[in-house]
């Protein structure tokens, strides 16, 4: 136990204040021009209920990491539910597989309004490297209206972060 | 013992069952070797091949075309001692039956129901001819890998839920049943799992995929090889690097062209790397759906660096889009292969810290030991691959079995448990990223200079490839065939998942249900590797 809390300890706070990469913006100060909009926008937090209508799981794995303890999203004011009633945005990854139609109109459906619908990478913005095709309608738009998108593929935790902020400016 | 020296007696068998094995060629798809038989003898195939002690890799479908008499391709691929061995036949395209092979292999359940879906074979005598992919976007009668069938189909304007699947049932006093999905409470896939339960045990679990079906190998077909090697890259996220390696590897066996060493030593580390990313993700993942949050955030920190040193390898956190046909895409930066042999070290570092704190917590031990069993028969019997069917007692791993270059050049240590439960399971993936970091010095230090990039060779019409590479959740198999203008005629790839999956529903009967999400956790498919 002694050996478990001195790991911790020594850990310490590895949270990111940090310039990163060439990029002139810090995660923080992004950070905190989110939770800005999120104040002003959202009365204090973003429930996000995130769904994969048709991923190859990239994008799943980015998502995961802005939970992890350099992203540490909830901060800023941002956390994941397990309920589409709970949220106040859905995200959506992949190129929207047929199969996957009925179960996101339904998610949707059950996301109480006024609601977001953000599509996350590439497959959702403009269905990316599958298409339209007999299993796939390509982008979240052909289904469902898109507030906010944001590319890449997948995008890394950073870009997620840009491109919500962006969005919730825009979309002001 | 050298290659390939069963199989005359494997042939023998053949002919004592009447078989007639119409054509061999050890050439084709080299290394693997491919054998024609007729459509009557299908199913004896299956028989002489259980006896014989063979493993069930794959089975996958083709349109021969033909103008007059147009036929359906159908082949299937065992391993034995290390050597693949394809078999392949021809159906009429108005008559498409042949014998099934699942009252002989478990594994062949799902594929050939996939088959059946998507080419309309029918497989007589299958046990459970229920269709598998084919939900609601496409009619029954409608086949979408065949060739008449165009890649934009005729979908309906809205498709309508799978709600009429026929779901196993099961009757009697205190039997309920729970539906999860397709939308999970949690970051993850869609898939549709229905449980039958007493009080908390688990009696059966059914599950239902299919959800994420993109119609890969559709649009995989007219492509160029270096789109299929994106496409690949896509198959499943989180096997981005073996996937595109399989692809490729295919594509260069097909065009017969020799990809340089660096190119090949490069590939190997990219391998290893999601290896290791994905195991670290897991280990802690696994820790915190039993409720020891303290390794979650410790291995997604690690997980985190890891994949920083990804990006300075190559550009992306994940590997993408590296793995190219002929070799890999760019050089990676000096300073960055340079950085690596510290990075590995200080992995190790952190990584005996910590197991030491997690071998110290009995009440860890005392959820993961004995959660989620899986015998070794079991195991056997389903084909099971990777740490799943590793931790079970069975030691396939083709880096060590079929071992295709850079891997032929060293010895491949594979760990091997026998408890087959989720501690198991945890306790030889600690051991693989041990593996895996020995691997990697090595590579680093025998990187040959020179190129990283030979161009493809010009194909000829019709020639095929296999792709036969271990992914960090096990043997992957990619098949193409290629037009005369290089551009893809067919392809298939199988990923560990389609063995796997089956083998959770026996993994947690006889659980409870709160223990399901860590015995899922602990295999770990993918949806999107299974459902194409």
């Amino acid at each position: 136990m002694l050996r478990l809390l001195n790991r911790i300890r020594r850990t310490g706070i590895i949270t990111e204040p940090l310039a990163t990469g060439a990029d002139a913006e810090t995660l923080e100060t992004l950070g905190i021009e989110v939770r800005r909009q999120i104040d002003r926008r959202l009365g204090g937090s973003l429930a996000i209920r995130e769904v994969d209508a048709g991923s190859c799981n990239g994008c799943e794995l980015e998502i995961h990491a802005l939970n992890n303890a350099y992203y540490d999203i909830e901060r800023f004011g941002i956390h994941f539910v397990a309920s589409p009633r709970h949220a106040d945005a859905l995200l959506v990854t992949g190129p929207l597989s047929r199969h996957m139609e009925a179960a996101l109109l339904r998610t949707y459906a059950a996301t109480p309004d006024p609601k977001l619908v953000i599509a996350c990478g590439d497959c959702a913005c403009d269905g990316g490297e599958f298409g339209v095709s007999y299993a796939s309608r390509g982008a979240v738009e052909n289904l469902i209206p898109v507030d906010i998108r944001i590319p890449g593929c997948p995008p890394s935790p950073l870009n997620l972060l840009k491109g919500l902020l962006a969005g919730l400016k825009g979309s002001g | 013992m050298s290659r390939f020296d069963w199989l005359s007696e494997w042939l023998a068998r053949c002919e004592d069952e009447h078989i007639l094995i119409r054509r061999g060629s050890a050439r084709t798809l080299a290394p693997a070797h491919l054998v024609e038989c007729d459509p009557e003898d299908w199913g004896r195939i299956a028989a002489v091949a259980r006896d014989f002690g063979c493993r069930w890799v794959a089975l996958w479908g083709s349109d021969e075309g033909g103008e007059e008499t147009p036929a359906l391709g159908v082949q299937v691929a065992f391993e034995y001692g290390g050597d693949h061995l394809v078999v392949r036949t021809r159906v009429p395209r108005a008559t498409p039956v042949l014998s099934s092979h699942s009252p002989w292999f478990a594994a062949a359940d799902r594929p050939e129901r996939h088959c059946q879906d998507l080419f309309g074979v029918v497989f007589l005598d299958h046990p459970d001819a229920r269709r598998w992919t084919r939900h609601g976007a496409w009619g029954d009668g409608d086949y979408p890998l065949r060739k008449d069938f165009a890649a934009a189909g005729q979908p309906p304007a809205e498709t309508p839920p799978d709600q009429d699947y026929p779901f196993l049932a099961a009757r009697g006093e205190g039997v309920y049943e729970i539906p999860v999905g397709p939308v999970h409470a949690g970051i993850i896939e869609p898939g549709h799992f229905r449980f039958q339960a007493v009080g908390e045990t688990i009696l059966n679990l059914e599950e239902r995929l299919g959800y994420v079906h993109k119609g890969i190998e559709k649009i995989a077909e007219g492509r160029t090889p270096e789109a299929l090697a994106r496409l690949a890259g896509r198959i499943s996220g989180d096997t981005t690097v073996a996937h595109a390696w399989a692809a490729c590897m295919a594509l260069e066996r097909a065009t017969r062209t020799p990809v340089p060493g660096r190119a090949l030593f490069l590939r190997a580390l990219a391998a290893e790397r999601e290896r290791i990313a994905n195991h670290l993700g897991d280990i802690g993942a696994i820790c915190n759906d039993v409720g020891f949050a303290f390794a979650q955030y410790q291995f997604s920190r690690l997980r985190e660096d890891w994949l920083r040193g990804n990006q300075r390898l190559c550009g992306h956190r994940l590997l993408m889009d590296w793995v190219v046909p002929g070799g890999i895409a760019r050089d990676p930066d000096p300073s960055a292969l340079a950085a690596m042999a510290a990075e590995l070290d200080r992995l190790e570092a952190e990584l005996a810290e910590l197991y030491a704190i997690l071998d110290d917590n009995p009440s860890l031990e005392d959820r993961l030991s004995g959660t989620g069993r899986l015998t070794e028969a079991t195991a056997r019997q389903l084909g099971t691959l990777g740490y799943v069917a590793r931790a079970s007692g069975l030691a396939f791993d083709l880096r060590a079995q079929a071992p295709y270059p850079p891997y032929d050049t060293l010895e491949v240590e594979v760990p091997v448990l026998e408890q087959g439960d989720v501690l198991a399971r945890v306790r030889v993936r600690r051991e693989e990223i041990r593996v895996s970091l020995a691997l990697m010095r090595r590579f680093l230090a025998e990187l040959p200079a020179g190129e990283i990039r030979q161009p493809l060779a010009p194909a000829v019409a019709g020639v095929e490839g296999l792709g036969l590479v271990e992914g960090w959740r096990g043997e992957i198999l990619a098949h193409v065939r290629l037009h005369a203008d290089g551009t893809i005629d067919r392809f298939f790839a199988r990923d560990p998942s389609w063995l796997n999956w089956p083998a959770l529903e026996r993994i947690v009967r006889n659980n409870i249900v709160p223990d399901f999400p860590v015995c899922n956790k602990s295999v770990n498919g993918s949806y999107s590797g299974q459902d194409l």
